[in-house]
C-alpha cells in the first residue's frame, strides 16, 4: 500500500543528495522509522506524503504514483488518504477542538458528522473538551485531538512524525495505545517516525534510519 | 458540524481583539469623517441653492456685498442699512427687471425676524399657509414652520415685538401683532421667519413718535428677477449715484462656499490620512496574523487546503474589517450629523435631517472595501506561497 524506491532528495540545486532506503508496508500494516536527529526523518515523512518532491525515485500510497500529480492534485490526494499526527499537535487556535476536527472534512469538500465528531473523542478520552479552545488542552490531550483529527476522515494511511517525544512515559504508553487502536479499527495503515527508543519494542515491522550527509 | 471560510475568517479576526478593534476603530474614524464632510456640503449647498432659486440681484444699502446676500437672502446676518422707497421702486419699475420683491424689517420676536414683504415673497418660494390665511392688514402675521414649533405661536395668537433682530430688551409693547395663519415648512428661510406687510413695520416705527413722510420710507432690500441678462451689467450703472448697491446671491454664495472649501480640504485630507493609517492597520493586523499562524495556514495545506483556499481565507479577513470599519463609519458620520444639525439649528435655524446613503457615499465605502481587500491580499501573497514543509519542520 505504501512503496516507496530509490528514493532521494536535495534541499538546494547544490546541497548534498539524501538517499533513504526503499520502505514498504502492506495495507492495514504497522511500520516504526527510527532514527537519530539530523537523519532525515522528518524530509522522508514529508515525501511520503508528498508535501517535498524527490529529486529521484518514486512514492507510490494505494497504488498511486505521487509524482505523477501536480501539486494540486496531491493536495487534493493527501488530504483525502493520509492522515498526520505531529509531534506537536498545532491547532486553529480560533475554533473549538471539534470545529479543528471538522476542518479535514471542510478542506476536502465533505462535511463532518457532528455525533462522528463526539464519537471520536468520547473514544479517544476527550469528548467533554470538544467546546474548548485547543490550548486549554494539557500536552497529552493535545496530542489525543491530533490523533482524532488525522483519522477523522478515514485516512486509508496514518503517518505520525515524533508523536509521542513531548509526553512523559504514561502519556506516551496511552497515547500510543490509542493511535494503535484506532488506526486498526478505522483500517488504515500506520507509519511511525520516531526517535524515541520507547516505542521500539512496540513494533515488530522496523526500519532503522540512518545518519547521512555523506562527505561532498 | 458546517465549516465555511467565511466563519473561520470571522472567528479568526475575533481571536485578535485588540487589532481588530484597534483597524475597525480607524477606519470607522475615517470613513465617518469623510462622510460627515460630504453631508455637510451636500446639505449645506442644497440650503444654500434652494434659497436663492430664481433670484438674481439683490438690491440694498451699500456694504459687503456678501452680508446683504446673507442678511437677506439666508436672514443670518444683519442688514447693510436701509434704502430708500422711491430709489427703490425705480429700480424695480427698470425694463430688464421682471419682478422686485421688497422687504422690511428691523424687529423681532423671540429671536426670529419679523419681515415685512408682499405676497410675492411667499409665492416665490412656493409656500402655502398650512393654516389660517394670508395677511390682508397691518399687524397681521403668518409665521414659518420653525418659529411656530419654537415659540408655541398659533394662530389668533397676539405677542409684541422687540426692536433689533436678536435680543428682546426692547419690546415694543405699544404695537400688538396676530397671528393669523401658518405656513407649511417649505425648507426654505421661510420656515425661520414671521411674515407681515412692509407698512405694519413702517408703523411699528412710526409709532416712536418719528412720523415717516411718505418720500423718505425706507425698505431694507429688495429681491430682484431679471428680464434681460443685461440688468446685470446695466443696474449698478443705474444706482451709482444712491446709497444702493446690487449683488448677485449665486457669485457671492460661490465665494463663500470657496472659503469654507479650504476648511473642508484640509478635513477631507485629514481624514484621507485617517483612512489610509487605517489600511495601514489592516494590511498589519491581517500580515500579524499571517505570521503568527504560518504553522496554521501550513497544517490546513496538509489537510487538504488548497493555496486558493488560503488567499481566500486572508482576504475575507481584510475583507471583515474594511465592511465592518466602514458601516462602524456610516453611522458615526450619522450621527455626527444629527448632533451638528441640534447644535446649527439653534445657530443657524436650518434644518439637516436628511441622513439617507448618499451615492457618493456608496462609491466612498466600496473604495474602502476595495483598498482593504487589496491590503490583505499582500499577505494573502505570501499564504500562497508558504513552503508546507519548511514551515511545518521550523515549527518542531
Amino acid at each position: 500500500m505504501l512503496r516507496t524506491t530509490n528514493l532521494a532528495f536535495r534541499y538546494e540545486e547544490d546541497s548534498p543528495l539524501l538517499t533513504f532506503p526503499d520502505v514498504e508496508c502492506p495495507a492495514l500494516g504497522q511500520l516504526l522509522l527510527l532514527g537519530e536527529s539530523g537523519c532525515g526523518k522528518t524530509t522522508l515523512l514529508h515525501l511520503l506524503c508528498g508535501m517535498l518532491q524527490p529529486a529521484q525515485g518514486t512514492v507510490q500510497i494505494n497504488g498511486q504514483a505521487l509524482d505523477r500529480m501536480n501539486e494540486a492534485e496531491r493536495d487534493a490526494f493527501r488530504g483525502q488518504n493520509v492522515g498526520i499526527v505531529f509531534q506537536k499537535s498545532h491547532f486553529l487556535q480560533s475554533l473549538t477542538v471539534l470545529e479543528n476536527l471538522a476542518m479535514p472534512a471542510f478542506l476536502n469538500g465533505a462535511t463532518l458528522d457532528k455525533h462522528e465528531g463526539i464519537h471520536m473523542l468520547e473514544q479517544l478520552g476527550i469528548a467533554h473538551k470538544a467546546h474548548s479552545r485547543p490550548r486549554d488542552l494539557s500536552t497529552g490531550e493535545q496530542q489525543r485531538a491530533g490523533i482524532a483529527r488525522a483519522l477523522i476522515h478515514r485516512p486509508s494511511l496514518v503517518l505520525a512524525d515524533e508523536p509521542t517525544s513531548a509526553l512523559d512515559d504514561g502519556s506516551t504508553e496511552a497515547v500510543i495505545g490509542l493511535l494503535e487502536a484506532q488506526v486498526s479499527a478505522a483500517g488504515a495503515t500506520l507509519v511511525i517516525v520516531t526517535h524515541d527508543q520507547r516505542l521500539k519494542d512496540r513494533f515488530e515491522n522496523r526500519l532503522v534510519l540512518t545518519a547521512q550527509y555523506p562527505s561532498v | 458540524m458546517k465549516l465555511n471560510w467565511l466563519y473561520i475568517a470571522w472567528r479568526n479576526v475575533g481571536l485578535k481583539k485588540l487589532q481588530t478593534t484597534l483597524s475597525l476603530v480607524l477606519l470607522a474614524f475615517g470613513v465617518g469623517l469623510v462622510s460627515l464632510l460630504m453631508l455637510c456640503e451636500k446639505q449645506l449647498s442644497e440650503t444654500f441653492d434652494r434659497n436663492i432659486e430664481d433670484i438674481d440681484l439683490v438690491l440694498g444699502a451699500k456694504g459687503s456685498p456678501l452680508q446683504l446676500i446673507l442678511a437677506n437672502v439666508y436672514h443670518v446676518d444683519a442688514p447693510t442699512g436701509n434704502i430708500r422707497l422711491s430709489d427703490a421702486e425705480k429700480v424695480m419699475r427698470h425694463p430688464y427687471i421682471a419682478e422686485g420683491i421688497p422687504l422690511a424689517y428691523g424687529d423681532n420676536y423671540r429671536g426670529y425676524r419679523i419681515v415685512g414683504s408682499t405676497e410675492a415673497y411667499t409665492g416665490h418660494y412656493g409656500a402655502t399657509v398650512a393654516e389660517g390665511r394670508e395677511v390682508e392688514g397691518s399687524f397681521e402675521v403668518l409665521v414659518g414652520d420653525k418659529v411656530a414649533e419654537a415659540t408655541g405661536l398659533k394662530v389668533g395668537d397676539e405677542f409684541f415685538s422687540a426692536h433689533g433682530l436678536q435680543d428682546e430688551t426692547d419690546v415694543h409693547a405699544d404695537k400688538v401683532f396676530r397671528v393669523v395663519g401658518r405656513l407649511e415648512p417649505s425648507g426654505t428661510v421661510l420656515d425661520q421667519l414671521l411674515l407681515c406687510t412692509i407698512s405694519t413695520i413702517w408703523e411699528v416705527h412710526e409709532g416712536h413718535g418719528e412720523a415717516v413722510a411718505p418720500e423718505d420710507r425706507e425698505i431694507t432690500a429688495v429681491l430682484l428677477k431679471k428680464r434681460n441678462p443685461l440688468a446685470v451689467l446695466t443696474i449698478p450703472n443705474t444706482i451709482r449715484d444712491t446709497n444702493m448697491q446690487v449683488a448677485l446671491p449665486s457669485i457671492e454664495i460661490n465665494r463663500l462656499t470657496q472659503n469654507f472649501g479650504i476648511g473642508m480640504n484640509t478635513l477631507r485630507a485629514i481624514a484621507l490620512l485617517i483612512m489610509l493609517i487605517s489600511f495601514a492597520s489592516i494590511f498589519i493586523s491581517v500580515y500579524d496574523n499571517l505570521l503568527a499562524r504560518r504553522y496554521e495556514l501550513a497544517l490546513m495545506r496538509t489537510m487538504g487546503g488548497s493555496r486558493g483556499g488560503l488567499f481566500l481565507l486572508l482576504l475575507l479577513e481584510g475583507g471583515l474589517l474594511s465592511i465592518g470599519g466602514s458601516l462602524f463609519g456610516l453611522v458615526l458620520s450619522r450621527l455626527g450629523l444629527v448632533a451638528l444639525a441640534k447644535l446649527l439649528e439653534d445657530k443657524f435655524r436650518y434644518d439637516w435631517s436628511n441622513i439617507s446613503l448618499m451615492p457618493e457615499e456608496t462609491v466612498l465605502i466600496g473604495l474602502a472595501i476595495f483598498v482593504g481587500l487589496i491590503a490583505a491580499s499582500i499577505p494573502g501573497i505570501s499564504a500562497v506561497r508558504i513552503d508546507t514543509s519548511r514551515t511545518l519542520s521550523e515549527a518542531q
